[in-house]
């Protein structure tokens, strides 16, 4: 019971820092930690192949994409309202102060309306006893009922490497 | 023991949290940050129910899911490196005409 909380309110924590951080950098790290949460969530869960992979997979692999660009591009800091006021900057939709307020509100109505409509559904209840999600299981089901899908998995995956690296290539001196 | 409607409000609050972040933020990187705290939210939500029907069905969409997400932002990234060599900038405002 407490370590829901505790693992839940790092959760949240972490996401609300990361959304507040001006620093890409920052953000990166916090998600990390937020990641490292839902991973212990996960365990509570009876999910231990997903909480591994978690770990693995977004915190290990995807975030240090993220991380790698962030040092590539080498944007640091992201520009404010008062930047694109003495730049002189044409006024951009976004960065009147109006429409910043009715996304926050949109967001709030959103977390309001969610929460309002799962404490009312009463859906489930209390876990049953008894968990099935040994790795065994989950292989056995992976490569028997989802067997298609798992094979699609694979030309998405190369999909996205070749859709990547023609993306990020410099052009050619000819087109460029 | 936490009841299923705990953790679903918890990713409730999660995907409320990205949502806010797309709406609000006006860098790429931190835009494309806020979409995978979503993705994980709804990754949440999967393996409550599933554990709640007892089945591994759930943790197999996560599977997928994460798969999906790691595509997602390969070429997402490709795309903002690809944006910033052309405009120097990360902010999505200055790519509002559809032209180089």
């Amino acid at each position: 019971m407490t370590l829901f909380y505790v693992f839940g309110a790092v959760a949240v924590t972490a996401s609300l820092l990361v959304i507040a951080q001006r620093n890409p950098i920052h953000s990166v790290l916090l998600l990390i930690a937020s990641f490292g949460a839902l991973s212990g969530l996960y365990v509570t869960l009876d999910a231990p192949f997903v909480a591994v992979i978690q770990i693995i997979v977004y915190a290990g692999a995807i975030m240090v994409l993220f991380l790698f660009v962030v040092m590539l591009l080498n944007a640091s800091q992201e520009t404010t309202e008062e930047d694109l006021e003495r730049r002189g900057a044409p006024g951009s939709p976004a960065a009147t102060p109006g429409l910043k307020v009715f996304g926050a509100l949109l967001a709030l109505a959103l977390v309001v309306e969610l929460v309002w409509a799962l404490t009312r559904a009463s859906v489930g209840g209390d876990f049953g006893e008894g968990s099935v999600s040994s790795v065994a299981a989950i292989g056995r089901t992976l490569f028997t009922d989802y067997a298609f899908p798992f094979e699609v998995t694979s030309v998405l995956i190369l999909v996205a490497m070749v859709g990547a690296v023609v993306l990020a290539r410099r052009g050619t001196p000819g087109d460029a | 023991m936490p009841s299923l409607n705990d953790y679903l409000v918890l990713s409730a609050i999660l995907f409320s949290i990205g949502s806010a972040g797309v709406f609000l933020r006006r860098n790429l990187i931190t835009i494309l940050l806020s979409i995978e705290i979503m993705l994980n939210a709804v990754n949440l939500t999967f393996v409550a129910f599933g554990r709640s029907f007892g089945t591994v069905d759930g943790q197999i969409i996560v599977f997928f899911v994460m798969t999906v997400a790691a595509a997602e932002a390969a070429v997402g990234l490709a795309i903002v490196i690809a944006l910033f060599r052309h405009r120097e900038s990360l902010d999505p405002d200055s790519f509002m005409t559809l032209r180089w």
